[in-house]
């Protein structure tokens, strides 16, 4: 029953990790490294924090969940964006290597800012529905009522958790720091196609119909490659330029 | 050191302390949040099955209302709630979830018309109405009456949270984020604000509010397997308990949940039994009807997890690589079921434990889940030892949970918390008591103290290890707090824990990294999530009876007679070693549901007198009333309304009513 393969002797991991404190004067980025050996089922949320726990306690990262759900844990493992908490070691050869996620202020060694980086987005993009009275809710009153098959489709481009990581694969994100991603056009695309939200497609079009939104997107794909949500990010972007196209006309 | 000011501060940026703020904010006074991370990724976003609210518009929730949810709430509890604030809790409930539905969160709706669903293990075809398409639908859940979670797919958390914290930033309420509340500042009497640590620079500075409300959610983290984020380590509830006035209350009562991963103990949901999912032993055999013939895999969560102890340690457990476990299955609810309504479990399944429970099934065993005590409060979410100190959600004690909390009233509590403890907030800033009158002395001191703390940790040369000691005081509190406890190994537990207090005062730092220092916060935390411990520990000593989740092999039966109170721990001084008991008498005599069976679990308990004194009064009443409705009967046994914010206190409509 139990699926997980037992080896012989346990592998020596060799951790190397992309380094740097900007709160130390002295600190200047360096790869380090480290030897850890391998237990089963051993994830690198658990990896990481032995190193800390045994071998340098200063050693910064971050995690939340441990379940692959806050989306914190989001770094570069051997070159690819992914969240450590559910990459298993044993799908990784015997040295890996770590960095943290490009494009976002960096706090110290794997730990980067991505909350600041989405607070900002979600204030640009004003992620929210916009309706009038929303104060004035008669919450003694039954809800609006909403197709139950419009709500499962809100509920697939919601599953984002804002980790970063098509931040971190997108080519646009990675030359111009105020491109907002497909973290924020698929959130657009989610308040577009949700009835409560009562924009027009003219108020988002001022919010993304321009090259720091859906029109600088190349179509790279890394996005959508590396969402650890498997969201369908490349047609969300399709399907909000041709709506913004069709728009400006 | 820099000083900020504000009207009303919130420590804790999940669903509680966003709605609290919220509704400060609309009340017209400046609110600040402070988080540990950002305030998507707080443990409110892994909450998975779904919210009770009594909607009733599916057609297992038809006939549902606030009196059904209250007397599965008070049940679960084992008679530990307060009765008055459990009212307020379910009445409010169906409104934060219509809140929350215009806000944007994507509920599961209603279908009408014919489909499949898995009820105790058999196929069953029912049929919606149509007058119900396109409402709020919601599941079965554990220990209760009615179909009563109302979902997104098992991503409700997720979605709540990310309404709530989207709707925080279109109100402008900033959120400061990796902010540690280190201390409260107050005056012996009055709490005005709190010293607070920049986990970014390792900076101390200091918040000064009229209210601050504690909403950091719980301290599972004090034991070894726990489903909860890493993050939830007690900290706001810590920092209450050290003032020496604010008491923390039922600490003791700790909730397992029965279906944790092995062995990486994260959750998967109790959605997966409520959608008809079964659990087996070693043999395949399904044996949780034996145990409990009436509600089978959907007792409470007390029930279940000890059930499924009793029956490992009966020999029927399976011998897995990481020690014994038991099965979930939810094979038999279907590829579709489960890629639409359990579609976090199988990602869940498919990336820790490399399998598809389409096919192949779940391992599992309790893992420790939430804690039901935390920072007392009355029914406002106000401390009633320290003025202008509030909690709301799992770090509070409101109570509504007792000693066992229902499946789905746990966002569900966050919300309506935050909804009535934002109003408490703005009526107290408006009020005389509200207004501030502070020295900077005062200030001072308490940043002088957390920065001699700090370097003292700092220059501390005993040779212990803070990782060391943490990962002793989980193994404690999981090997002898947990599940099954007695006596000898509670006194063990508290006498490790003292040691390990002891210990916790000569750690030496082997980093001196510049900025937050990880191992410095280390340090730190485990010498306030120690007095947590250490609360729990002590207080599950005394408590010599068995009742909800606080299970005594010594003491295997509720003594109501002795035990229907509520505990009340504070710290005496920054050299104890012990908290701290008081006691707080649950009176039988004002309650709308005395004490009796609760429908599930073992029969046998020690009856207070009273309980069939305050039944006879009900029964005369409710002779009295004659003809009446429910509303008006409610209101004669145990008036609640008056309680509640003004703007809360109308009736919710259903589906159904009488036009």
């Amino acid at each position: 029953m139990n699926t997980i393969p037992v080896s012989e002797a346990p592998r020596s991991l060799l951790i190397r990790i992309l380094r740097h404190n900007p709160c130390d004067p002295d600190s200047a980025p360096h790869f380090e490294s480290f030897e850890l050996e391998e237990a089963e089922a051993m994830t690198l949320f658990i990896a990481l924090n032995e190193i800390r726990q045994t071998l340098d306690p200063s050693l910064q990262f971050d995690f939340v969940c441990r379940a692959g759900i806050c989306g914190s844990c989001g770094m570069i493992i051997n070159g690819r964006p992914g969240l450590a908490c559910r990459t298993l070691t044993r799908d990784l050869p015997q040295c890996i290597t770590l960095a943290p996620l490009p494009g976002f202020e960096l706090i110290g060694d794997l730990s980067v800012n991505t909350g600041k980086w989405m607070r900002g987005m979600a204030e640009r993009l004003e992620t929210w529905v916009h309706a009038q009275h929303l104060e004035r809710v008669d919450i003694d009153q039954l809800e609006q009522r909403m197709e139950p098959e419009l709500a499962e489709k809100l509920y697939e481009l919601e599953r984002c958790i804002e980790c970063g990581c098509c931040i971190a694969a997108c080519g646009t994100a990675q030359m111009h720091e105020d491109f907002v991603g497909a973290v924020g056009l698929n959130q657009v695309t989610r308040f577009h196609l949700d009835p409560r939200d009562e924009r027009s497609d003219a108020e988002f079009y001022q919010l993304v119909g321009d090259e720091t939104g859906v029109f600088g997107c190349m179509t790279l794909l890394g996005c959508e490659d590396y969402c650890p949500k498997d969201l369908p990010l490349a047609t969300q972007i399709a399907f909000l330029r041709r709506r913004m196209v069709a728009t400006a006309r | 050191m820099q000083i900020i000011h504000t009207d009303v501060l919130v420590i804790g940026g999940g669903l509680a302390g966003q709605r609290a703020a919220i509704g400060a904010r609309r009340r017209g006074h400046k609110a600040i949040v402070l988080s540990l991370v950002p305030a998507k990724r707080s443990h409110s976003a892994a909450a998975q099955g779904g919210m009770q609210a009594s909607l009733g518009n599916c057609l297992g929730a038809s006939g549902d209302n606030e009196d059904i949810h209250f007397a599965d709430t008070v049940r679960g509890s084992d008679w530990g709630a307060d009765q008055a604030v459990v009212r307020m809790f379910t009445h409010t409930a169906p409104k934060a979830i219509r809140e929350l539905a215009a806000w944007g969160v994507p509920w599961n709706r209603v279908q009408r018309g014919e489909r499949d669903i898995t009820v105790d293990g058999q196929r069953q075809r029912i049929e919606e109405s149509d007058a119900a398409h396109g409402l709020i639908t919601s599941r079965n859940f554990g220990g209760t009456g009615k179909w009563r979670a109302c979902y997104v797919s098992d991503g409700t958390g997720h979605a709540m949270l990310y309404t709530m914290s989207n709707q925080a930033i279109a109100a402008g309420i900033p959120v400061h984020e990796r902010m540690e509340a280190m201390a409260l500042i107050h005056d012996g009497e009055r709490c005005s604000g709190a010293i607070v640590r920049d986990l970014r620079t390792g900076e101390l500075l200091a918040y000064i509010a009229k209210a601050t409300c504690i909403a950091t959610g719980g301290f599972g983290r004090i034991y070894r397997v726990s489903t909860n984020a890493v993050i939830n380590e007690g900290m706001g509830a810590a920092i209450a308990l050290e003032t020496g006035i604010a008491q923390l209350g039922n600490m003791e009562a700790i909730q397992f949940h029965p279906t944790a991963i092995v062995p990486a103990g994260i959750l998967v949901t109790e959605g997966c039994r409520g959608d008809g999912g079964l659990l087996l032993d070693r043999a395949g055999h399904r044996f949780m009807p034996d145990y409990e013939p009436d509600k089978m895999e959907l007792a409470s969560r007390d029930v279940v997890s000890r059930r499924m102890e009793q029956h490992i340690a009966a020999g029927q457990g399976v011998q897995g690589r990481f020690g014994e476990h038991l099965w979930l299955d939810i094979r038999l609810l279907g590829a579709a079921h489960i890629e639409h309504n359990l579609r976090e479990v199988k990602e869940i399944c498919r990336y820790f434990l490399g399998i598809d429970p389409v096919s192949e099934l779940i391992p599992v065993r309790p893992a420790q889940h939430y804690s039901m005590g935390g920072v007392r409060t009355d029914h406002t979410g106000h401390s009633p030892q320290l003025r202008g100190l509030f909690a709301a959600g799992e770090a509070a004690c409101w109570d509504i949970h007792g000693f066992n909390r229902l499946g789905g009233n746990s966002v569900a509590e966050t919300v309506v918390a935050g909804m009535i403890v934002g109003d408490s907030m703005a009526d107290f800033c408006d009020s005389a008591e509200g207004s501030l009158q502070l020295s900077t002395a005062l200030v001072d001191r308490f940043a002088r103290r957390e920065r001699e703390r700090l370097a003292a940790i700092a220059s501390g040369s005993g040779g212990e290890s803070a990782f060391e000691i943490t990962r002793l005081m989980q193994e404690t509190m999981t090997a002898n707090v947990g599940i099954f406890r007695h006596g000898a190994g509670l006194q063990q537990a508290v006498e490790a824990l003292q040691v390990l207090q002891r210990r916790a005062a000569n750690i030496t730092l082997r980093s001196s990294a510049a900025g937050p220092n990880p191992e410095l916060v280390a340090a730190y935390r485990v010498q306030r999530m120690l007095k947590l411990a250490q609360c729990v520990a002590y207080g599950a000593l005394q408590r010599t009876e068995s009742r909800g989740a606080h299970y005594r092999a010594d003491f295997p039966r509720r003594n109501d007679q002795k035990w229907l109170r509520r505990t009340l721990a504070s710290w005496p001084s920054a050299s104890a070693e012990l908290p701290t008991l008081d006691y707080e008498v649950l009176d039988i005599m004002r309650m709308e549901l005395p004490p009796g069976w609760r429908g599930y679990g073992d029969k046998d308990y020690i009856a207070h007198p009273d309980a069939s004194a305050r039944q006879r009064e009900i029964d005369a009443v409710v002779a009295a009333l004659g003809d009446t409705d429910r509303y008006r009967r409610q209101q004669a046994l145990m008036p609640f309304k008056h309680l509640l914010p003004g703007h809360l206190r109308g009736r919710n409509a259903r589906l159904g009513d009488p036009t």
